[in-house]
């Protein structure tokens, strides 16, 4: 729409064009499976198929033609047999002779001239295991009859405690207590373009390209797997066809794997998983259950919170102690309240590891104390809004860390910006309402919350992300960054960035590929941070650049306007000039590991969202007629990607609220395919009300801080408090299929009251 | 088999196995990656190509059905203007200058059928349009900014563009 101008530079706040756009909508972008590799053969992985047991032979069928395949086993690992990520537990490859903790534990490699060859090759290969009693649900790791993981089952536990020494008695002494017990499934991120790596060798140095989010990740896990050191490992990101976590800690596996393949091989290997094995065996949203206690005053003032939070986090710890961690750090929600005790638990299970998704652990407790402030709002017949207003954290409020918020506080702002919409009226109705047959139902929910921006307490400065800014001789200026565009805009961004920070024209700026040979380590593209904690590296490079190219100007009479002429003048005469800046966490920002206390985030993103539904009383068919969804971004450097981020993420919240289940039998995937693993369809989608609330973070570029994460928090809630306001039934659990809403009314007959 | 063709405006002849998909012969013997494979059952419309301007799954098509049809995939929807320059269709501009692009995966199948759609009822309002697009998933965007994109195709195609 607003096209910036050729010459200027481009804007902060509009929506000029992607610079991605165009190869995208004509299909020249190149995705891995689309990478050129002349003379390269398919893997393919053999996998265990029991969620237990101790794996006892692998033979080779004596009658097929091994020829042209390849066999890799743990035997043909040169370094260290781990997936390195926090703890170094779990195994590329399990041995012969090593313990099976998984349905989907690789056991095996082949490779073969095309794909079908190698999948041939795999069925013959015979497997021979121990099978050994699995844990594969909360209550049985709970119970730890069988001890997956220590004597207990418990991969982390965290906890938080805010003035709780009595919080039993304070609770008994509230005049109000809402207790429930909130149930979320897992959730596939069903990124559309499946995993996939690209390995190949080039003498002794292994080179990587693949559909990945961290290209640090995947080079820190091939270094401990193949014993190299650091320069002999190459990991570049090709353009990615989404990601939304999926492609955080997975791709260190499968860049293994084709590593050792194309080094036995001595060829090129293609590992891209199909749909099948890419929702079986790769990481989902962890299943959690929280259980909630809350105790008010008789006007409706919070006092009290007693939280319990169990995640399943699967086989090995991978990343559940940090998804645990900022499970907990959302779990008091964006309230005042005076006393707190949280306690966090993430359990091994023999699944498939949970991990990464779009939230991070926070989704799930936002889904519980949302539900139980819905639940105080009828109880205590106070206005939904109003009970918010009462208790929400403003600017000089404390949260259940006792970090004190000052800076970029949006809370009032997106409920004042909601409540003013609501007098709107609706945009017509997107969804198929023609498609429900009376009697319908109709009812609303509504849901607020917030989000920490960055990495968690000390994460970001342990992490110390660097970004180079280098003027090329051209009178161009190169941005070097690990962030990774998975489809969230940062190339344009960063241009957007650059070009205001140098006054050059987009033209001028040009984004390094993303490989670990080209770029410094700017951290992984998680957790929100890419725009607020990267995008600001970006800028102070850019303003450090500037000012020597004006003093370099000065020195010369040239035009100090014009800084990509001076710039390649500077080149010219007094040879390359390139600015490095590392991450400077702002003042005051201290956080205990220990005690679990104080600034847990640098800032937080706030978000009000309200649902509208309808519900066919006879299908149990629900249809959501509005979604309002206000969002304080801080700043919106590109309006544009800005809502797509927002409105991207809540038709996920909305899919995982009433349609995305991911059903599990003894440890196994029971629909893997997208065929019956179902993600919303345009025809699914309401229109969908996006309202950006700028409240400017004084530490982030113009303003901005994060927007990934926070619109997956809220909406399932809001749903879930929807369709309790349509039915009467308590909505604890979610996705809210048909059958799960017709159980509900089974079991607990609608009250009229409560709608 | 021997096969005929037209493929992106240009008479083809293919030696190949009747029974291949569409989708695998595109992608490895013909070089046109821009047909993508997401589910490889006719779920996600990633494969979309344009058989005889309706849009079809590649997916699922053995490539023995092309024999005397009309193929477009999205390396063929862009023309070429008279010196050389891409003009891109009204649909594809309309994603870019919209945002209804983000990873861009879905893109190729998107533009395919919503070009496709356009042609057949230029008049189509977001409703109608949401059930077009239907077959085609999108995990990015929550659909909005492509609903908003076509509507503007619709309307420069119309004469008159809000872009
Ligand atoms: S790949 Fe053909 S429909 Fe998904
Ligand atoms: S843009 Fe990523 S799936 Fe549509």
């Amino acid at each position: 729409m607003s096209k910036d101008h050729e010459d200027a530079p481009m804007t902060i706040g509009g929506s000029p064009d992607r610079v991605d756009g165009v190869p995208k909508v004509t299909g020249t972008a190149l995705y891995v499976d689309d990478l050129e590799a002349p003379g390269a053969w398919h893997g393919a992985t053999l996998r265990s198929d029991v969620p237990r047991g101790r794996f006892v032979s692998l033979t080779r069928a004596a009658d097929f033609d091994w020829s042209d395949v390849v066999v890799v086993t743990a035997d043909d690992i040169a370094g260290q047999n781990v997936v390195a990520l926090i703890e170094d537990d779990q195994p590329s490859l399990v041995p012969v002779g090593g313990m099976i903790c998984h349905r989907e534990e690789a056991l095996a490699l082949v490779a073969a001239p095309t794909r079908a060859a190698a999948r041939a090759a795999l069925a013959h290969l015979t497997v021979v295991v121990d099978a050994l009693p699995a844990v594969t649900t909360l209550d049985a790791a709970l119970r730890a009859d069988v001890a997956v993981h220590n004597d207990d089952n418990v991969l982390k536990r965290l906890e938080i405690h805010r003035n709780d020494d009595d919080i039993d008695e304070i609770l008994a002494r509230c005049a109000h207590v809402i207790e429930g017990t909130y149930e979320t499934g897992a959730q596939e991120q069903m990124y559309i373009e499946p995993q996939g790596i690209l390995a190949e060798w080039r003498g002794e140095t292994c080179r990587v390209t693949g559909s990945l989010q961290c290209p640090y990740y995947v080079h820190k896990a091939l270094v401990m797997l193949l014993g190299l050191p650091d320069d002999q490992v190459v990991v570049t990101q090709a353009v990615t066809g989404g990601g939304f976590g999926g492609k955080e800690e997975y791709p260190s596996m499968i860049a293994g794997h084709a590593a050792l393949l194309a080094r036995a091989a001595g060829r090129p290997i293609k590992l891209i998983y199909d749909r099948a094995e890419d929702i079986a065996a790769t990481t989902k949203r962890h299943p959690a259950r929280v259980h909630h206690r809350l105790g008010l005053d008789a006007d409706g003032q919070l006092v009290a919170a007693d939280i319990d939070v169990l995640l399943d986090g699967g086989a090995y710890v991978t990343l559940s102690p940090v998804v645990l961690s900022r499970a907990i750090l959302h779990a008091a929600g964006p309230y005042r309240i005076p006393h707190v005790r949280i306690v966090g638990r993430a359990l091994a299970t023999n699944t498939p590891p949970h991990g990464a998704f779009r939230g991070f652990g926070a989704p799930q407790t936002t889904f519980a104390y949302e539900r139980q402030m819905q639940k105080a709002s009828r109880a205590l017949g106070i206005d939904a809004f109003e009970l918010r207003r009462k208790n929400l954290l403003r600017s000089g409020d404390s949260t259940a860390t006792g970090q004190v918020l000052t800076d970029s506080v949006g809370s009032d702002a997106v409920l004042d910006t909601l409540s003013a919409a609501l007098e709107r009226a609706a945009p017509p109705a997107a969804a198929r309402l023609g498609s429900l047959h009376s009697p319908v139902r109709r009812g609303r929910g509504l849901a607020f919350c917030f989000h920490g921006s960055g990495f968690t307490g000390s994460g970001e400065q342990r992490l110390a992300g660097r970004v180079t800014v280098a003027c090329l001789p051209s009178g161009d200026f190169e941005i070097r960054s690990s962030s990774t565009d998975i489809g969230q805009g940062m190339l344009t961004i960063f241009s957007q960035i650059a070009s205001q920070a140098l006054g050059v024209p987009a033209a001028r700026i040009v984004l390094s590929e993303p490989s670990t040979e080209r770029v410094p380590d700017s951290g992984p593209t998680v957790a929100s941070r890419t725009c607020m904690i990267v995008g600001r590296l970006v800028e102070r490079a850019c303003l450090a650049l500037a000012e020597q190219l004006r003093a370099h100007a000065a020195a010369n009479r040239l035009d100090a306007t014009d800084l990509a002429t001076v710039a390649a003048h500077r080149v010219a005469h007094a040879g390359p000039l390139a600015e490095t800046c590392e991450h400077e966490s702002p003042p005051g920002v201290e956080w205990s590991d220990e005690t679990y206390t104080g600034a847990a985030y640098p800032v937080f993103g706030w978000a009000a969202c309200l649902v509208d539904v309808a519900v066919d009383e006879d299908t149990r068919e629900v249809v959501v007629e509005r979604c309002i969804h206000a969002v304080d971004v801080g700043r919106a450097i590109h309006r544009r990607i800005v809502e797509g981020q927002i409105e991207g993420g809540t038709l996920q919240a909305l899919g995982w609220a009433l349609w995305e289940a991911v059903p599990y039998d003894d440890g196994r995937v029971l629909n893997p395919s997208m065929t019956d693993c179902i993600i919303p369809t345009s025809a699914d989608a309401p229109e969908l009300e996006t309202l950006l609330v700028e409240m400017p973070f004084a530490h982030g570029p113009h303003g901005a801080k994060g927007v990934g994460e926070i619109p997956m928090d809220g909406p399932a809630a809001a749903v879930a408090g929807a369709i309790e306001d349509a039915l009467g039934v308590a909505c604890d659990v979610v996705p809210l299929l048909p059958e799960v809403l017709d159980v509900l009314l089974v079991d607990q007959p609608p009250q009229e009251t409560l709608a | 088999m021997k096969l005929r063709f037209r493929l992106n405006d240009e008479d083809k002849e293919l030696d190949v196995e009747p029974f291949r998909r569409l989708l695998d012969v595109l992608r490895e013997d013909l070089h046109l990656t821009g047909s993508k494979e997401g589910c490889g059952e006719g779920e996600c419309g990633a494969c979309t190509v344009l058989i005889d301007g309706a849009p079809v799954n590649s997916c699922l098509v053995p490539v023995a059905q092309l024999d005397g049809h009309d193929i477009r995939t999205i390396e063929g929807l862009a023309r070429q203007g008279t010196d050389g320059e891409v003009l891109l269709d009204e649909v594809q501009q309309a994603l870019v200058s919209f945002g209804g692009t983000q990873c861009g995966i879905c893109t190729p199948g998107i533009a395919l059928c919503a070009s496709a759609a356009l042609t057949r009822e230029p008049n189509a309002d977001r409703a109608r349009l949401r059930e077009l697009l239907a077959g085609n998933l999108c995990r990015c965007t929550g659909y909005q900014l492509i609903i908003d994109a076509l509507v503007d195709a619709a309307s420069t195609r119309r004469g008159n563009s809000k872009r």
